[in-house]
C-alpha cells in the first residue's frame, strides 16, 4: 500500500466542524494524521521529525480550513521550515519528488461568494496557484483539491458525506479515475543563476 | 429644621464611630466594643446626643441582613446542604436546651410559666450581629467553630418565626386564633421561599449580567442593594426573617460570576450599618433599670450566660469541636441577641410580660452583648492558651481536616507559590479544583485571600479519596517536599490509575524519580523561568526577540531530552558528568554549525551592509527558522 500522510492544521480544532470530521474519518481508516497544532503548541516545529515523517510518502494530504485565503499560520511555518532548500527543492532537494499533493479544505464563504460578482470576487481556483507552484517546485503533482464551501452552514449530513468521501478516496488511492488523465509531475530544477553564487 | 437634625445626627454617629473604634482597637479591644462604647457615650445616659435609640436600632438591623447576605455569598448550595445536620441538630439542641433550662430556673424562682417560657426563648437566642461580626473581625468564618456558630445562628433565624407566633397564643384570653390563618400564612411563607429560590436561580444572574453590561458601577451597587432590600421586604411581608431571606439570596449567588463584585460593593454598607447597629445597642442600655436592681441584674446576666455556656459546651463536646476552638464557639453564642428585644417587646404588648420585666430583660441582653467581646478578650488571654497546652501544642495550631467528599475534576496537592499559579490559571478558565494543603499556616493565609483550601495531608490515602481522587481527571502534584511528593505520586499511581498526574520537580533528582514512577508531565520548577531570563539576555544583547524565544525553546527541548537520558544513569556520577558534558557539546556544536551556515549564506547572497548591521544580523539569524526562511524561494 502506498504511503499516505495527512498533515492537519486547525488553530481551533475544538470549534472545527469539517477538518475535525475529515481527520477523524481518515484516522478511523487507518491513515496517519499529524495534527500540527497538537504536536507544536509552542510553534517550535521539529524539522528532523517532520522530514522523517515525510520520507517515502506517495500521497501527501494537507487538511486545513481556508483562513484569509490561505493556510493557518502554523502550517505556513511548517512549510517554511520543513520544505528546506536542499531537501525539498534546489540542489539535492528531491525528498518529495514524484509524490502527489492533495489539498482537502473548507471555506466559510458559500460557493457562490467565490465568483466575480460575489463578495470574495474571485473564483476559488484563483487562490490556489501558491499551492500548485509549491508542488511544482518540489516535484510533486498537485491533485484537484477537495473543497467544501459554506462550512458554517453545512448540515451534519453534508459534513458526514464529505468525511466519508475523504476516507474513501484515501483508502482507494491511487485508483482514482482522474489520476489517469493527469500527467506525472516533471522535475522543476532551479537554474544555477537564480541565486547568488557561493 | 428637619434637615439639620438629620445632618447633626449623621455628624454625631460618624464622629462617635470614627473616634471610638480606632481608640478601642488601639487598646486591643476590637471594633465591636468601640461601637458599643460610642453608643453608650452618645446615648441618653451619656452625652444625651441621641434620645430615641429604638428607631435607629430598627433601621440599623439592616446591617445584619446585609451581613447574612454576604455570609450566604461565601456558601455554595452544596456546602449549605452538607451543613444540614449541624444546623437542625446542633442548632435545635442549643435553642431548645437553653430555653428549657432557663424556663426551669424561672419556674423555680416563682415566675409564672408563660412569661418564663418567653423569657427563656428570648434569652436563648444569640446575637447574629455579634457572633458573625466577631467571626469576620477575627477571620474565623472558615474554621469549624465559625461554621458551628453560623449553623446555630441560622437555626435561630428559622426558629424566630414560630417563637414570635407563640407570643399571642400565650396571651391570656387571646386563644381565639383564626383557624385558617395559620395555614394560609405557612403557605404564603413557603411560596415566598420557593419564589426566592427559583427566581434566584433563573432570574438573578441574567438580571445582574444585563446590569453589569450597562457598565455603570453605581447602578450595579444600587442593584446589589436593591436585591437585598427586595428579598428582605418579600420575606417580611409574609412574616419571615429578613436576614434569612437575604442569606438564601446570597447562597443562590454564591456560584455566580458576580459573587466578588457583590461582595466588594456591599461590604462597606454592611460594615457601616452593623457599626450603627452596635452603637444603637450601646445607646439602648437603660442605666436606670440597671441602677434600680444592680444585684438582680448581675445575677440574671451571669446566670443566663452560664446556663447557655453550659449547653454550648456540652454541644461542642458532642460534636467533637477541637478543644482550642470551643471558647470562641461558646462565647459567641452565649449572649442574648437582637431577636430577644423583639420577643420581649411583643410579649409586653400581648400582656404576657409587664413593661418593667421586659425592659429589665432588654437591658440584660444588651449587657450580655457588651460582655461578649470582653469575654472573648479574656478567653484569648487566659482560657485558650491553657486549653492549647492541654490539647498539645501541635494539635492546637491545626485547622480541621478535609471531611466532606469533593467532586472537582482537578485536585491540587500543595498550594504554595507553585500550586497557586496553576490554580489561578485553571480557575480563571472556569475549571474548579479541590485544593489540599498540609501547612496549617499556609491554609490560613490563602483562605484569607478567598481560596477554598482544605487542610489535609495528601500522602494519606483516605484524604485523597475524600478529595475525590477516584473521580478526578488530573492531580496537580505541587508539593515542595521531595519525599512527600514521591509518596503521593506512588500512592496515586497505585490506587487511582485513571488520574493524570502533572507534577512539579524540585530538581533533576526529583524529576528523574517522578519519571521513573511513570509520570509523563513533570516540570522542573526553575527551568522555564531561567530560560525566560536567558531569553531576555539574548534579546538585550541584540537578538531579535522572536529568535531569542526560539533559541530558549530549542534549548529547553534539548535539555529535557538530555535529562531524560541522564535519568537512566542516576547514581553513576561519572556517567552523569560525561553525559552532561556530551550534551552541552552537542548543542554548542549544533548551534555553531548553524551560525556558520548562516554566515555562509549571507556571504553567498553578497549582502552589503555596514559593520554593525552585519554583526547584529549574524547573531539574529542563527536559528533553523531563520535559515529556512532566508533560503525559502520567492525572496
Amino acid at each position: 500500500m502506498p504511503r499516505i500522510l495527512v498533515i492537519l492544521a486547525h488553530p481551533q480544532l475544538a470549534q472545527s466542524r469539517v477538518a475535525r470530521a475529515l481527520a477523524t474519518a481518515a484516522g478511523q481508516a487507518g491513515i496517519e494524521v499529524r495534527d500540527l497544532y497538537a504536536l507544536y503548541p509552542d510553534y517550535l516545529v521539529d524539522v528532523a521529525a517532520e522530514q522523517a515523517a515525510l520520507h517515502g510518502v506517495a500521497l501527501l494530504v494537507w487538511l486545513h480550513p481556508v483562513h484569509w485565503y490561505g493556510m493557518p499560520p502554523l502550517m505556513k511555518l511548517w512549510l517554511d521550515e520543513v520544505f528546506a532548500f536542499g531537501w525539498a527543492y534546489g540542489p539535492g532537494g528531491q525528498a518529495l519528488q514524484g509524490a502527489d499533493l492533495w489539498l482537502a479544505t473548507s471555506t466559510g464563504g458559500p460557493g457562490p461568494s467565490y465568483r466575480s460578482d460575489g463578495y470574495n470576487r474571485y473564483f476559488f481556483d484563483a487562490f490556489l496557484p501558491p499551492y500548485d507552484q509549491t508542488a511544482a517546485l518540489t516535484g510533486m503533482r498537485f491533485l484537484p483539491p477537495l473543497v467544501l464551501h459554506g462550512a458554517h452552514r453545512a448540515t451534519a449530513a453534508e459534513i458526514d458525506a464529505q468525511a466519508r468521501l475523504f476516507a474513501e478516496r484515501l483508502t482507494c488511492y491511487p485508483d482514482w479515475p482522474e489520476l489517469h488523465t493527469l500527467d506525472a509531475a516533471a522535475p522543476c530544477p532551479v537554474p544555477a543563476d537564480a541565486r547568488p553564487a557561493d | 429644621m428637619e434637615q439639620s437634625t438629620w445632618l447633626s445626627s449623621l455628624l454625631i454617629y460618624l464622629a462617635a464611630a470614627v473616634l471610638a473604634v480606632p481608640l478601642a482597637r488601639l487598646l486591643g479591644l476590637g471594633a465591636i466594643i468601640g461601637y458599643l462604647g460610642a453608643g453608650i457615650a452618645i446615648g441618653p445616659w451619656g452625652l444625651k446626643q441621641v434620645t430615641e435609640p429604638a428607631a435607629i436600632l430598627h433601621f440599623a438591623e439592616f446591617g445584619v441582613v446585609l451581613m447574612l447576605f454576604l455570609v450566604g455569598l461565601e456558601l455554595e448550595p452544596r456546602r449549605l446542604w452538607a451543613m444540614r445536620r449541624p444546623i437542625f441538630g446542633g442548632g435545635s439542641v442549643q435553642l431548645l436546651g437553653s430555653a428549657a433550662l432557663l424556663l426551669g430556673v424561672g419556674l423555680l424562682a416563682g415566675v409564672p410559666w408563660a412569661p418564663a417560657l418567653l423569657a427563656g426563648l428570648g434569652l436563648a437566642m444569640s446575637s447574629t450581629a455579634i457572633g458573625l461580626g466577631a467571626l469576620a473581625e477575627r477571620n474565623l468564618m472558615a474554621t469549624r467553630s465559625g461554621q458551628s456558630v453560623l449553623s446555630v445562628a441560622l437555626l435561630q433565624d428559622i426558629a424566630a418565626i414560630p417563637v414570635l407566633a407563640l407570643v399571642p397564643l400565650l396571651a391570656v384570653g387571646a386563644a381565639s386564633q383564626a383557624d385558617g390563618g395559620g395555614w394560609l400564612a405557612a403557605g404564603k411563607a413557603f411560596g415566598v421561599i420557593a419564589a426566592i429560590i427559583f427566581g434566584g436561580r433563573l432570574l438573578l444572574r441574567p438580571a445582574l449580567r444585563w446590569i453589569a453590561v450597562s457598565d455603570t458601577p453605581e447602578i450595579f451597587t444600587a442593584a446589589a442593594l436593591l436585591l437585598v432590600v427586595a428579598t428582605a421586604a418579600l420575606m417580611q411581608s409574609v412574616g419571615l426573617s429578613m436576614a434569612l431571606g437575604a442569606f438564601l439570596a446570597g447562597v443562590l449567588l454564591a456560584e455566580s460570576e458576580y459573587r466578588r463584585a457583590l461582595e466588594t460593593d456591599l461590604a462597606p454598607f454592611k460594615g457601616l450599618l452593623l457599626g450603627l447597629f452596635f452603637i444603637a445597642v450601646g445607646m439602648s442600655i437603660d442605666f436606670a433599670v440597671l441602677l434600680a436592681h444592680p444585684g438582680l441584674m448581675a445575677a440574671v446576666v451571669l446566670g443566663f450566660l452560664a446556663l447557655k455556656a453550659a449547653v454550648l459546651w456540652g454541644l461542642a463536646h458532642v460534636t467533637q469541636l477541637p478543644l482550642v476552638e470551643r471558647p470562641v464557639f461558646v462565647i459567641l453564642l452565649a449572649q442574648g441577641g437582637e431577636f430577644g428585644f423583639v420577643v420581649f417587646q411583643a410579649a409586653q404588648q400581648a400582656g404576657v410580660m409587664s413593661g418593667l420585666t421586659a425592659s429589665f430583660l432588654v437591658v440584660a441582653v444588651a449587657l450580655s452583648m457588651l460582655a461578649t467581646p470582653l469575654l472573648l478578650l479574656g478567653a484569648d488571654r487566659w482560657w485558650v492558651p491553657r486549653l492549647a497546652a492541654r490539647a498539645g501544642r501541635s494539635a492546637a495550631a491545626k485547622p480541621a481536616e478535609i471531611s466532606e467528599p469533593q467532586h472537582a475534576p482537578v485536585i491540587i496537592a500543595g498550594f504554595g507559590r507553585y500550586g497557586q499559579i496553576v490554580g489561578r490559571l485553571i480557575n480563571a478558565n472556569g475549571l474548579s479544583a479541590t485544593v489540599l494543603e498540609h501547612d496549617a499556616e499556609q491554609v490560613e493565609t490563602v483562605r484569607r485571600f478567598g481560596w477554598p483550601v482544605f487542610y489535609g495531608d495528601a500522602t494519606r490515602l483516605d484524604l485523597l479519596r475524600t478529595a475525590g481522587a477516584a473521580q478526578a481527571k488530573v492531580l496537580v502534584l505541587a508539593i515542595d517536599d521531595v519525599a512527600q511528593s514521591l509518596k503521593v505520586a506512588t500512592l496515586v499511581r497505585q490506587h487511582f490509575p485513571q488520574v493524570s498526574i502533572v507534577a512539579r520537580a524540585r530538581n533533576v533528582g526529583h524529576y528523574a524519580a517522578l519519571r521513573r514512577l511513570g509520570i509523563d508531565h513533570v516540570e522542573r520548577e526553575t527551568l522555564d523561568s531561567s530560560l525566560m531570563s536567558g531569553r531576555q539576555v539574548l534579546a538585550l544583547m541584540g537578538w531579535q526577540p522572536h529568535a531569542a524565544r526560539n533559541q530558549a525553546l530549542r534549548f529547553r527541548q534539548h535539555n529535557i531530552e538530555l535529562v531524560d537520558r541522564m535519568a537512566q544513569h542516576l547514581g553513576d556520577e561519572q556517567k552523569l558528568i560525561s553525559l552532561a558534558k556530551q550534551g552541552r557539546q552537542q548543542l554548542e556544536l549544533m548551534w555553531a554549525q548553524e551560525r556558520d551556515q548562516q554566515a555562509a549564506q549571507r556571504n553567498r547572497r553578497g549582502w552589503q551592509g555596514d559593520e554593525i548591521d552585519e554583526q547584529v544580523d549574524g547573531h539574529q539569524a542563527s536559528t533553523a527558522t531563520d535559515i529556512a526562511a532566508r533560503a525559502a524561494p520567492g525572496e
